[in-house]
């Protein structure tokens, strides 16, 4: 007799909502997790004294609807509240654009720049909003096994019929012309100023390495916006005491329906018998045996190091290798003596605006450049940068009257061409603090602590490969029935009694849920 | 353009009818002698001299090297000891074929394949992530292979080693005319025989050296074409003859599995997890849609065939490969499967052929009926199914 | 008003000569209008300066569908193309990669590189053959509209569902990187050798204004790939006397059907009446009447200048309007005094063969980021050919032409500088740069010929001087080609026809929009 009927390796938030739902349908569920707290990559860690930011993973804003309602997290003490203020992208001339969740407060924004983008702005919004709907039908599928369709693919074709209905016949077209866009040519078909394309860009890019010219981005930014808080393209707001605070809340869910969270527990490998999964061998040398295996790990780790890769398909492998990562976006908590004064804001008291996403990338071309150096293996010497202030609206993270600052950085990526990162390290600090000080000149002086996590940091603290918090980049080559890998997007992996659960599966990275969501439907309906 | 082999300087002299083939992007004599008779009969009665340079040779070494090639063949490689050389299959994912060939253990750790097709990037996949240094020697080793009765004596001339005691498929390092050289006695073509491996630039000496010897010990250069027909007596499968490889093959039809080549007793199931070892299993237990045997056709009724026409009988004066279809009945009605290789022996006098065939009708002693020409008209010729090696000298292994 | 037609090509491109030859083959009465004095639009062999014959912008042929040879029996109207089997690409450090027509010299030479390369290069080209295997029944087919009601959308999609599910998953995945991926990325998965893979990567991005690592150009790839000739994949060849050859006999087939061809016609609009075409306006104000039209220009001069805007559905109109050209591809035509001699080649000068300056996979992208922000790129990518290698019918003796196309070239210029100025500029970047690989070639030149994506646009009327009348990109292609719901060669306006490079299957002398367009226009029965 197994130990339970299902072990989930690591308690990122991923594993944890497929913990609750296994639970929830009576499985008895064991959930290890390497570190000593849960939360994978969506953590709140202290990084100095009385300063505390989330380290990792950001976005509280993208958790799936779905998940919080049908797991009732709420109840389990989950809060995240949006913010008025969406995005704050100030210009070099002191100018900027704010992006409000309230339509007419943005077309008052986006009129400073451009009447017509002011005029049109609303209308992409009700355009766009059904394509976005249309996206979120498909990221709560199981992809089907293409270029073959058969009947367990109806549950697919029902939770997408209601959103396509909604899109019409005309608009089935544009969404599908729409997926494969660059962004940049989606919104250079209903704007002109440079600013606003910027701000919406910025989503486009998210978690991904890519400039907002690429193509496939358009569906990037419709998947940001499928999931959002907001309704728009982009989340705001969080969750007090951090994204730790949110796997905490799932945690508490999960214990709740009876699964077990094991930390300090380290898996060193899966157990195979005769091809199948059954069970895993700890760190400390003991097994622990179950009649199903899900590992929230990405898929090279879950393939090569918790499996001999010697025992599984040639081509499973060769697949695996191919994988595209390619972290490269560097995470910077700043410990701050004062809260920053921006040029753009004058002065003016009200900080409502910096609640949001504070972007520094004026406009796209900006992202766009900033993005062309990774081509060539070199960071961005003017990067963009996103940038929240969560005491703002959680003070407790900070001591009295200081405050936090984390910032995304890109893009830096994972290798450099030309030598390596400890040589660059400083200086691309540097940069973004340059960059920065562009639009908050008195930011350095106030400047307490700071702690510098590069893709490779990230890599080794968080067990992302190559630093990619997406377990794999989200772009078209790596989307529904590619994803995880070909072949294998059902969640089952190619091993018999081992299923993914991770952000590598679909529908991809973002603390949103969606994958431990299906990846546990999937479970239920092979592993009664 | 065609590269010269470490031979070539020699080579090129003997060639008289400047008939070469493209073998490996190697040019490789077809025969030396306008006829091929003299060639053929070398490795039957004194000793044939092969330069069979153009074979893929790779050396794999480290801790991991025994479990990379155990995971990539179709045998188990954990019992050759060293020494010792393993003729092995590997296969894809699915079971097929990808090609065939031998490995040497050198050492512990250290081992040499030869193979008819460029694997590099196959060891390389199959050996991510292991602890093991994979390296093409192709280019910078020269080989020659000399098979036939007389190709012990003549080698132990030159070699201090008792050739006595080199047994089948094994191999040893020793010095011919001062150039080491490694010694391994197996070969491709159902014959005593030997291979001799050597550094490229030091590769004519040793081509002399055994050249000195020729008259006494009937030793000659030998081309393609007599090769072809001693491998087709010895029943050995040849690449693009009986399969294409499953890595070029474009279309399901043209891939095999060994079962279906009949190298069963190449294939161990119950050793440790290789590639193609689920679904090989599955096969078994499924059944094979084919096997490959040897066949031999019955002369007599084609003798009869020609002798309609006024014609004596006409026996290929060497070897083909092709595909002739295999019928179960003379009327054609039911097609069992294709010959892919075929020769008239003119030691055994048999007309024999390479035949991929249904199961069912493989059994030895079946009849079956190959279609043949004869100026352009089409007949069926009674053939039957019959044992291989269709030439098995005892010398062979002694 | 006398004559009566059944049907008025407008432009005599190859495809509208197709297509007029398919109308015409068919006993329909055809009249072809075609601006210049000269069929063949940008397929054209001119004699640009005394004695030598440029392949002024089209050069070389692959992609020509072999249905339409057989179908038009081109081969008997002059169509006589020789392959060019080999491509020399130059490195900066002096060395080079050569590319032959056979595996064994193939494998030898990226042995040089890299072993393993020599090892998947065989590979790498039975698996491009396989995906453009499985892709070419696509090419042939009319594009579905997914979105069509009833049956007829179901019968459409069905087809091509019923297509792809026949192959095999492998193959099926394998689509889908190609479809998807940057052709870097997609040949990184295959090579390490810099060099073969800035050489394959061309194929991705010529034509296009993309970089080798912009997502979307691996179709481009297999696009290429799908060439043809005399059965054999992935081949390239040359013309006799030049790609106007290619024009010249489409339209000898068309004539010999009966069709007639009427040069320096320059067709204003097209006339409608009640939502119907009737025939077309010239720009002398001649009218001529006809059963039906159709539009072998690009979708912008096809919907938007040709037609009044009152008689296309908004839809259309804005579909169109931000329909993407972004011409990027220059060329710059030579006319010799010798032999130029490749540096890395030493005396040996292999003339047979194409030459890339690619010299490697940054090069490619810095190029194009030189373009999207400065206009040109500094440093160019080149495919140069030299005509008189093959075929000395195009020069005088011991003279030669040199065929260089060149990206990028911005169509959207610096808007400080004139036209001329920067014409020049890129003239010179494209010489200069070239000089660095063939040494010889500055003292050689008795005549240049520079044309920027501006100057292709004025020349032969391509939006943007895009030479595929539209970008080749996802969104771009099959039945979203030239607009969602538009793709079946048909337009809102009865009798009028598209049968341009703007529909499917796309750009190159492929004549496959003009066959379907032809058709199409057929199965109406309007005609």
């Amino acid at each position: 007799m197994s130990d339970y009927d299902v072990i989930i390796i690591g308690a990122g938030h991923n594993g944890l909502v497929a913990a609750n739902y296994l639970a929830k349908a009576g499985r008895k569920v064991a959930v290890l997790e390497k570190k000593s707290d849960v939360g994978g990559a969506a953590v709140s860690e202290e990084f100095a004294p009385g300063f505390k930011a989330s380290t990792c993973a950001g976005g509280a804003g993208y958790l799936s609807q779905t998940v919080i309602k049908e797991l009732k997290l709420v109840e389990h003490g989950l809060a995240i509240e949006p913010r008025d203020a969406v995005a704050f992208v100030p210009q070099p001339n002191g100018s900027h654009l704010t992006v409000w969740r309230d339509t007419e407060r943005t077309v008052g924004e986006i009129a400073k720049f451009s009447t017509s983008d002011a005029e049109a702005y609303p209308r992409f919004l009700a355009a766009l909003r059904p394509m976005a709907e249309a996206v979120r039908g498909l990221l709560e599928i199981t992809p089907p096994d293409l270029p073959q369709v058969g009947w367990s693919d109806f549950p697919s074709a029902r939770t997408m019929a209601g959103p396509m209905r909604k899109l019409g016949r005309k608009n089935f077209n544009q969404f599908l012309k729409t997926l494969p866009m660059p962004s940049a040519d989606l919104l250079q078909e209903w704007f002109e100023s440079d600013v606003l394309m910027g701000a919406i860009a910025a989503s486009a890019v998210r978690d991904i390495t890519w400039g907002p010219r690429e193509s496939g981005t358009a569906y990037t930014l419709l998947y940001n916006w499928a999931l959002s808080n907001t309704g728009l393209f982009r989340s705001s707001g969080g969750m007090r005491g951090g994204m730790g605070a949110i796997t905490g809340a799932i945690a508490t869910a999960a214990r709740s329906a009876g699964v077990e969270i094991l930390t300090d527990c380290a898996v060193a490998n899966i157990v195979l018998e005769a091809g199948r999964a059954t069970g895993v061998r700890l760190g400390n040398g003991e097994t622990l045996s179950a009649a199903t295996i899900v590992s929230s790990a990405d898929p090279r780790t879950t393939f090569t190091e918790l499996l001999d890769p010697g025992l599984l398909d040639l081509s499973v492998v060769r697949n695996v290798r191919n994988i595209k990562y390619r972290g490269s976006a560097a995470k910077i908590h700043l410990a701050l003596g004062a809260l920053p004064e921006f040029t753009a804001l004058a002065g003016d008291k009200d900080t409502s605006p910096l609640e949001g996403t504070i972007q520094i990338a004026p406009n796209m071309m900006y992202i766009q450049r900033a993005y062309d150096c990774t081509k060539y293996g070199d960071y961005s010497p003017h990067p963009y940068l996103d940038i929240e202030i969560p005491t703002l609206t959680d003070p407790d993270l900070a001591p009295s009257g200081q405050h936090v600052m984390s910032i995304t950085a890109k893009y830096a990526p994972y290798q450099l061409r030309n030598g390596s990162w400890e040589g660059h390290r400083e200086a691309f600090v540097d940069a973004v603090l340059s960059t920065l000080g562009e639009y908050a000149p008195k930011l350095r002086d106030s400047i307490l602590h700071k702690e510098v996590l590069l893709p490779g940091d990230l890599e080794a603290r968080f067990g992302l490969p190559e630093g990619n918090g997406s377990h794999g980049e989200m772009t078209l080559d790596q989307f529904l029935h590619m994803r995880p890998l070909p072949g294998y997007a059902q969640y089952k992996a190619p091993v018999e009694g081992l299923y993914l659960c991770g952000a590598g599966a679909h529908p991809g990275g973002g603390v949103t849920g969606l994958p431990g969501h299906n990846a546990a439907r999937e479970i239920l309906k092979h592993a009664k | 353009m065609l590269k010269p082999t470490p031979f070539h300087e020699r080579t090129s002299q003997l060639c008289e009818g400047e008939s070469w083939q493209d073998w490996s992007g190697y040019l490789s004599a077809n025969a030396y002698e306008l006829d091929h008779s003299h060639e053929y009969y070398s490795v039957r009665t004194g000793c044939g001299m092969f330069d069979i340079s153009p074979l893929y040779k790779y050396h794999v070494r480290g801790r991991d090297a025994m479990t990379l090639l155990n995971r990539m063949s179709t045998r188990n490689v954990a019992k050759c000891r060293v020494g010792q050389i393993v003729y092995t299959a590997w296969c894809d994912d699915d079971g097929h074929i990808v090609d065939d060939g031998t490995i040497a253990r050198l050492g512990d750790d250290f081992f040499r394949l030869t193979t008819a097709m460029s694997l590099l990037y196959w060891l390389e996949d199959v050996g991510f992530g292991m602890d093991v240094q994979i390296e093409e020697v192709s280019e910078e080793q020269g080989a020659l292979a000399i098979q036939g009765p007389t190709s012990r004596q003549v080698l132990q001339q030159l070699t201090s080693a008792n050739l006595d005691d080199l047994k089948y498929f094994r191999i040893i390092e020793d010095k011919v005319a001062g150039v080491p050289v490694r010694i391994a006695r197996n070969g491709y073509t159902g014959d005593l025989g030997y291979e001799l491996f050597m550094d490229a630039n030091d590769s004519l000496p040793v081509w002399d050296a055994l050249m000195e010897k020729s008259d006494e010990y009937k030793l000659r250069p030998a081309g393609h074409i007599a090769l072809d027909m001693v491998r087709i007596e010895a029943g050995l499968v040849l690449i693009d003859a009986e399969f294409i490889s499953a890595t070029h093959a474009m279309y399901p039809i043209q891939r095999s599995t060994p079962f279906e080549l009949g190298l069963d007793w190449v294939v161990n199931l119950k050793k440790d997890h290789f590639i193609g070892q689920r679904a090989l299993r599955e096969e078994v237990a499924r059944g094979r849609a084919w096997t490959t045997v040897g066949i031999q056709v019955d002369v007599v009724a084609l003798e009869a065939l020609y002798a309609r026409f006024g014609m004596p009988l006409m026996l290929p004066y060497h070897s083909w490969i092709d595909a002739i279809p295999l019928y179960a009945d003379a009327g054609k009605k039911k097609q069992i499967g294709k010959a892919t290789s075929g020769t008239w022996s003119p030691v055994m006098k048999r007309y024999v052929a390479l035949a991929r065939l249904k199961p069912e009708h493989a059994k030895l002693g079946s009849g079956l009926h190959i279609e043949m020409t004869i100026e352009g008209q089409r007949f069926t010729v009674p053939a039957h199914v019959v044992e291989t090696p269709f030439f098995d000298p005892p010398r062979k292994r002694a | 008003m006398s004559e009566q037609y059944d049907a008025i090509i407008i432009g005599g491109g190859h495809n509208g000569l197709t297509c007029a030859a398919y109308l015409a083959k068919a006993g329909r009465k055809v009249l072809v209008l075609e601006r210049r004095h000269l069929v063949g639009g940008a397929a054209v062999t001119e004699e640009i300066y005394p004695g030598f014959k440029f392949t002024v912008c089209s050069y070389v042929v692959s992609l020509l569908r072999p249905e339409v040879i057989r179908e038009l029996e081109l081969a008997k109207h002059g169509l006589h193309i020789m392959p060019l089997l080999s491509s020399f690409a130059p490195m900066e450090n002096g060395d080079y990669l050569l590319t032959h027509p056979d595996d064994s010299s193939n494998y030898h030479e990226l042995r040089r590189h890299s072993k393993r390369d020599a090892e998947m290069f065989p590979l790498f080209n039975q698996m491009m053959y396989e995906m453009a295997h499985a892709v070419k029944p696509i090419l042939a087919t009319v594009p579905p509209d997914p979105s069509a009601p009833g049956l007829r959308g179901l019968r459409d999609l069905n087809y091509l569902r019923k297509h792809v599910q026949g192959m095999s998953k492998k193959s099926f995945h394998c689509l889908t990187k190609l479809m998807t991926m940057s052709v870097s990325d997609f040949l990184d998965e295959w090579f390490e050798t810099d060099i073969l893979k800035s050489l394959m990567a061309l194929n991705g991005i010529i034509g296009t204004m993309l970089g080798p690592k912009s997502p979307g150009t691996a179709y481009v790839l297999l696009h290429h790939y799908m060439g043809e000739l005399d059965g054999a994949f992935t081949a390239w060849g040359a013309q006799q006397g030049g790609t106007g050859g290619v024009s010249e006999a489409i339209a000898s087939a068309a004539r010999s059907h009966g069709a007639e061809i009427r040069c320096n016609a320059h067709v204003e609009q097209v006339l409608v009446k009640n939502g119907t075409a009737v025939g077309v306006v010239l720009e002398n104000g001649d009218e001529i009447t006809s059963k039906v039209v159709a539009s072998g220009c690009d979708p912008t001069v096809t919907f938007r200048k040709l037609l009044e805007e009152k008689e296309l559905p908004d839809d259309l109109v804005s579909a169109i309007d931000n329909f993407k050209y972004r011409g990027s591809s220059g060329k710059v035509n030579l006319a010799l005094d010798g032999l130029p001699r490749f540096s890395a080649l030493g005396d040996d000068a292999s003339a047979q063969c194409m030459a890339e300056i690619c010299p490697n996979m940054d090069y490619l992208e810095r190029a194009y980021d030189d373009a999207v922000y400065g206009g040109f790129s500094k440093r160019p990518f080149m495919d140069v050919e030299m005509p008189t290698a093959n075929d000395p019918t195009m020069a005088p003796p011991g003279k030669h032409v040199m065929s260089i196309f060149v990206q990028y070239a911005n169509y959207a210029l610096d808007p400080y500088e004139t036209r001329d100025a920067q014409r020049d500029a890129f003239g010179n970047a494209v010489i200069d740069t070239l000089a660095d690989f063939v040494p010889n070639i500055k003292d050689l030149i008795l005549h240049k010929q520079v044309l920027t994506p501006w100057d292709i646009e004025q020349r032969v009327g391509l939006t943007e001087g895009n030479i595929f009348q539209g970008e080749l990109t996802l969104d771009q292609l099959f039945f979203f080609r030239p607009a969602p719901g538009y793709s079946d060669y048909r337009t809102p306006v009865k009798n009028y026809y598209q049968c341009g490079s703007g529909t499917h299957p796309g750009g190159g002398i492929t004549a496959g929009p003009g066959r379907l367009g032809a058709l199409e226009i057929l199965r109406d029965g309007n005609v």
